[in-house]
Parts: C-alpha cells; structure tokens; sequence
C-alpha cells in the first residue's frame, strides 16, 4: 500500500515538472517532437531509476549523521551531510555517462535525435532533485527509494510527452507572434499544472493533504486550492483528453 | 562606465535584456520558477547565484587549458558542488530559516543549466576578467527575472512586499482592502510563476521584433 501510495503520489501529486519545475530547461527545449520526447523521458526515468536508490545508499552509510557507524563507535557522532551535493552529483554524472555509452551502442538513433541532451541529464535538475527531495523527505527503505525514482522519472515523462504532442499541434494555430515558440510553451505549461494540481485530493479523497508539499516553498498557497476547483476541473479535461488521444 | 571598455559592458548590459538568459537563452528556469512565491527567497536566491557564477566562471577560465575536454563537464561540476556548498553553508549559518524555505533549492544550483551553459559557451573560450564580467552579467539578468517576477507573487498573492504589508491590513480591512480588494492567493500556486514567466516573455518580445520566433 504505502508503494503504491508514494508511486501516484510521485507521477500526479508531486509531478517533477508541474510542482517543483524540475527539469525544465530539457523539458522546453526537447518537447518540439513527441519522438525525441519519448526518448528523452525513458532515458530520465533510466537514471532516476539507478541514481536515486544508489544514492539512498550513499545518504544511508555514509552521508547521515551517524551513518558511518557501521566503522565502529568512535564514528558514531560524524554528520556529513553537507557532502551529499558533490557525492550525489558525481554519482549521477557517472551513470549518465553509462547511459549514454549504452544508448550509442544500441539505438544509434536514438544517440544523434538526443544530440547534446545526452550528456545535459546530468545537469537535469529533475535528476539531481530527486536525490535531494529523497533525502529531504526521509524515504524509508531500499525499495522506495527505487518506487521513488522510477514513479518520478514516469511523472517526467508524462509531462514531456504531453507538451510535446501539445506543440506539435499548435504549430497550426494563429498564437499571437510575440508568444510563439517559448512564450506559449510557457503558459500552457502553467495551465497544465493547474491541471494536475485537482489531482492534490486523490489519495486522501478530498480532504486537504498538507504534508504532501512539505519541503516545497509553495505550500503557503495550499488553502486557497478550493477557489480554482471550477477553472481546474474544465483545464484538466482538456489536458486528460490531450494525453488519452495520443 | 570608466573602469570598462565598451565591449566590456556589453558582456554585462547584453544578459540583462536582449540575450537574457531565462526569457531568451531559456536555460535555469526550474529554480527560476519555483521559489519566487516571495520577494526575499527570490533576492537571496539570485544573490547566490551571482556569487557561485562570478567565481565559478574565474576558476573554470583559469584552469580552461588544462581541463581535458572529455571530461569537463566532471570538472565543472565538482567545482559548482563546491561553491554551492559553501553557499549552503554559508546561509545556513547566517538565515538558517530562509534556507530551511529554499529546501533543496539552493542544492539545485548545481545543475542550473545557466551555469553550466555559460561554462562551455564562454568561461571555457575567454579569460578570468571577460569571464568573471560575463559571468556577473548572466546571473544578474537570471536575478533581475526572479526579482520582477517574486515581486508581482508576492504582491498580487499576499498583498506584501518583503513581508510589509504595502496594501495595507487584510484583517482589519485598511488600505485598499477598505475599497473591496482581495488578495488573489492563486498568485502564490506554482502554475502562477510559469504564466507570469510567459507574460513577460510577451512583454518582451512584442517591444523588441527582433526576438520573435518562427
């Protein structure tokens, strides 16, 4: 129960994209093409799925205060916590380029469409985020720490997935020309994200869940959630549709 | 501008407007975006990426010709991860409860693509001084974002700026409260920051032709 809790909580609840604006600089810059789209969120949810359990690790026996106990007592009182940017980043550059010497054997395709954002997963913020956010949140155990990668890297996916099939199709609408390209990616991702924001009440039917956005700056404005039920509602059906079509 | 040759301060002047780097080079808007519910995280947010870039486009332009090129990108992270964490350290110590709100924000300067991104356009290809100029300049057009976007978020959503109640007393109804206004707390939802961002975007472009995209 509590992995499948935390598996929707981390696609819809705290979306990376939509939440916490992880990851969006690929994500505005590769959702041009659902194709290359694709193949990017596979590749975030690749390595979520391997750098955040190894980095539960890390932060579990070396980096917690009192992890390196397991050395003997007199390491007990040692807190290196303030290490676990540097050893979390390395880890994550370490396996991307894995990644990406994998990817070029087998889908050489696949290598050249992802072009110059191969090597950039590394600076992904949504990758580095969800160590942070693992470690901030106190996951429990091995086992969801990968739930928690894999359900994170999913809830990418989907974000990219959906703005890519958006842009494709706008590109046949009149948008103002000041707007076009960023500027209307922009705002549709904000409207996107009030979208997933009625998915808030799911787990907890209905009633407020506050402890769902802790650690996140923007929980103040979680008791005016009820006001924009009606503008969501309609805003997600149309996002639901975009996705089911495709 | 005595002290700058004229090519020098368009390193600085460029970022701010016409190459910005959120509304036009669109890198580093993840951070951008999501602690700009209020004026003060925005402030120390950009403050500390002023910092980290400044020295962290001198140490990279220094040490550019004895990096290997296939593994730079290591190289360059080792050296954010480390101002980053005396950034962290830092206000830890000196506003422990701003840093509680940035969470694991300020954690994410590492991989803000501004950074890195100007590390392999420029730190990478120019000296200390163009660099550390360049460096200033982004991070200041990054900030200059945050701030105008913190301000209208944390004015429209809880009618303060820096805390001070500018429009006067929701409670007691005094200021413009009097005449019927509300505060619109959908300002401070996260949805708000990516449409304010496309706003400004607008904004920009339609003032300069240039900018307009296909």
């Amino acid at each position: 129960m509590e992995h499948v809790e935390l598996f929707f909580k981390s696609i819809f609840i705290d979306n990376m994209v939509f939440a916490t604006f992880l990851g969006m600089c690929s994500y505005l810059a590769v959702s041009k093409k659902v194709s290359t789209a694709v193949g990017l969120g596979a590749a975030v949810i690749f390595v979520l799925a391997v750098t955040v359990p190894i980095n539960w690790l890390l932060d579990q026996y070396i980096l917690k205060e009192g992890a390196l106990i397991w050395l003997g007592e007199e390491y007990a009182s040692y807190d290196l916590s303030f290490l676990s940017f540097i050893l979390f980043i390395a880890t994550i550059a370490t396996m991307v380029q894995l990644v990406e010497i994998v990817v070029e054997k087998f889908s050489p395709s696949l290598y050249n469409s992802l072009g110059i954002f191969l090597p950039l997963i590394a600076v992904n913020c949504a990758i580095l985020g969800g160590s942070l956010f693992m470690q901030s949140r106190e996951i429990e155990t091995l086992g969801l720490a990968l739930n928690y990668g894999v359900s994170s890297g999913i809830g990418w996916f989907l974000a990219i997935l959906a703005i890519a099939a958006i842009r494709e199709k706008i590109r046949y609408s009149n948008v103002p020309a000041p707007l076009r390209g960023l500027g209307i990616t922009f705002i549709i991702t904000g409207l996107m994200a009030i979208g997933f924001m009625s998915f808030g009440g799911m787990l907890t039917g209905g009633d407020e869940d506050t402890s769902s956005l802790e650690g996140n700056p923007e929980n103040l404005g979680i008791q005016t959630e009820q006001i924009q039920n009606e503008n969501t509602e309609a805003v997600k059906t149309v996002e639901v549709s975009t996705i089911t079509k495709q | 501008m005595g002290l700058l040759s004229k090519k020098d301060s368009k390193l600085i002047l460029d970022p701010l407007a016409d190459n910005n780097p959120i509304t036009i080079q669109v890198l580093g808007i993840c951070s951008a975006l999501a602690i700009t519910a209020q004026l003060k995280a925005s402030i120390v947010m950009a403050i500390s990426v002023l910092a980290v870039m400044g020295i962290g486009n001198v140490v990279i332009s220094l040490m550019r010709n004895i990096i290997p090129s296939k593994i730079r990108i290591i190289v360059q992270l080792v050296v954010v991860a480390s101002l980053v964490i005396v950034v962290d350290q830092v206000l830890k110590a000196f506003a422990y409860s701003l840093s509680k709100e940035l969470s694991v924000f300020i954690g994410l300067i590492i991989t803000n693509c501004i950074i890195m991104g100007r590390f392999e356009a420029f730190a990478l290809a120019n000296g200390p001084w163009r660099s550390f100029l360049d460096g200033i300049g982004n991070a200041a057009g990054y900030g200059l974002i945050l701030v105008i976007v913190g301000f209208f978020r944390e004015l429209l959503g809880s009618g303060t700026l820096l805390g001070y109640q500018v429009l006067g007393d929701p409670i007691t109804k005094t200021g413009l409260y009097a005449i019927g206004y509300e505060n619109n707390g959908f300002m401070l939802l996260s949805p708000m920051a990516l449409i304010i961002v496309g706003l400004i975007i607008w904004v920009q472009r339609a003032r300069n032709k240039d900018l307009i995209e296909e």
